[in-house]
């Protein structure tokens, strides 16, 4: 086969917007799915380390839930199943109301699932602090709260920026999924301009060297991150 | 809508069976080369002369740095490009999978031989064998008694990862759920019914996992 190459295709109009505006949707999805990923991320893993068997229980069903489905999966759960089972008015108004279904819809999706992972890397790093260290803290009168935020935290989440790193790195490129749904990110807009051009190594190339050059990015500004909480004395290299 | 019709998904069970069939060809097939490609590349990182260390880094690094989507797109591409024929959508999944999880696999064998004493690869040399015996014989598989488990592991997250072929529509469990549901127009029941199994069969697969890490342990 012969291929017509134009390296012109993805720097001019009106691709260039195309791919600038599928960047700043792949940004918008793994932001937001981040935020609720690592909030409830992080409260989960605490719940899997809390001395109550309960609250173990619900933090390790909902890990074991979220992590046993694909995502691509959970997306069209979210995005097909969840309104038809929920009461007949919010079903309405999710499907004639709500601004920008597919984003939203990615996001909670993509947010869930990640939350999932991030509470193992948050159990993992708490219990890497040590039972020595939790048991010394209640033995000098902290309470549980207390001894969570003043001993077994602040340490807990030094261990956990690494990664934390490559979790973020995931949602970056997790958030391509949200195209399976219809929300062009930047690689559906690749497509998008390979089905209209027919020049999809151009596009493509220019999809994955802005997918690089966001991983880059990323993991330049979490070592300066590191190196800024790190703890004087470990052994950790930073 | 609402329930799982048990009729309607009994009737459509040879074609989701199928595609489940291939699910499981491309998680095994992508396994086995996944994990090959890894083990080589692990190697070349660790014992290789440098300017191919540094390749093999670079071909890691970067294939980490994309989203699977994308290279599956790529070789959907390129390969009929590449071989001047059509190529079916398995075959370039299959290569996607295979070139994409050697690059995660390898991470994991790379481990797994940092974690071999430097003295076996040492006794190893003096007892006489070359360096590619050593690797082959005394650091590898020693690599991979340590290593079976997450290995296995990742193989569980390759499983659920095979659902990406929906892309570029080969008929894997994914796509003939989602062709069926669409047909019959119950999109709840086959969704529903899709989640369960794969939750089984992930679930079913982690709990073997952590069987083994502790019949490991014990030994």
């Amino acid at each position: 086969m012969i291929y017509h190459w134009d390296w012109s295709v993805p720097i001019s109009a009106p691709y260039l917007g195309w791919l600038m505006s599928g960047l700043a949707w792949t940004l918008l999805v793994a932001g937001a799915a981040w935020v609720i990923a690592f909030v409830l991320g992080a409260a989960i893993g605490i719940l899997r380390t809390l001395p109550h068997r309960g609250a173990r229980m619900i933090g390790a069903v909902y890990v074991t839930v979220f992590r046993s489905v694909p995502l691509l999966l959970q997306l069209f759960l979210w995005y097909f199943v969840v309104p038809e089972l929920l009461p007949a008015s919010v079903a309405h108004w999710i499907k004639r109301d709500l601004p920008l279904p597919e984003y939203w819809t990615s996001v909670i999706g993509l947010g869930l699932f990640t939350a999932a992972r991030i509470a193992e890397q948050f159990r993992a790093g708490i219990q890497a602090v040590g039972r020595g260290q939790s048991m010394a803290a209640a033995a000098s009168g902290l309470t549980l709260l207390q001894s969570y935020r003043y001993v077994l935290l602040p340490v807990a989440a030094r261990y956990v920026l690494p990664p934390l790193t490559s979790e973020f790195l995931n949602v970056v490129k997790n958030s391509s999924l949200a195209l399976t749904i219809g929300l062009l990110e930047l690689t559906g807009q690749s497509r998008q301009i390979e089905g209209v051009t027919f020049h999809g190594i151009e596009a493509f190339t220019a999809a994955t060297l802005i997918y690089v050059a966001l991983t880059l990015t990323a993991i330049a500004a979490m070592r300066a991150i590191e190196r800024v909480v790190a703890i004087p004395g470990l052994m950790a290299r930073v | 809508m609402g329930g799982i019709d048990l009729d309607l998904i009994a009737a459509t069970a040879p074609f989701l069976w199928d595609g489940l069939c291939t699910s499981f060809q491309l998680l095994l097939l992508a396994m086995a080369g996944g994990i090959s490609l890894g083990a080589i590349l692990a190697v070349v990182r660790i014992a290789g002369p440098k300017p191919l260390a540094a390749l093999a880094a670079t071909y890691v690094n970067g294939l980490r740095s994309i989203p699977l989507i994308m290279v599956i797109l790529w070789f959907y591409l390129l390969m009929p490009l590449a071989t001047g024929r059509p190529i079916g959508a398995f075959t370039s999944a299959l290569v996607a999978f295979t070139i994409f999880e050697a690059a995660y696999y390898s991470e994991i064998i790379r481990a797994g031989i940092q974690s071999v004493s430097k003295q076996q690869l040492a006794a190893a040399t003096a007892s006489g064998l070359s360096q590619l015996q050593a690797y082959r014989f005394v650091v590898l598989p020693q690599a991979f008694r340590k290593m079976t488990p997450i290995l296995l592991s990742q193989s569980i997250a390759l499983f659920q990862d095979t659902s990406l072929v929906y892309v570029v529509g080969l008929r894997d469990f994914m796509t003939a759920v989602s062709v069926t549901a669409n047909r019959e127009g119950h999109l709840v029941a086959f969704y529903l019914f899709a989640a369960l199994v794969y939750f089984v069969l992930c679930c079913t697969g982690a709990q073997s996992v952590q069987l083994l890490k502790k019949s490991m342990v014990s030994q």
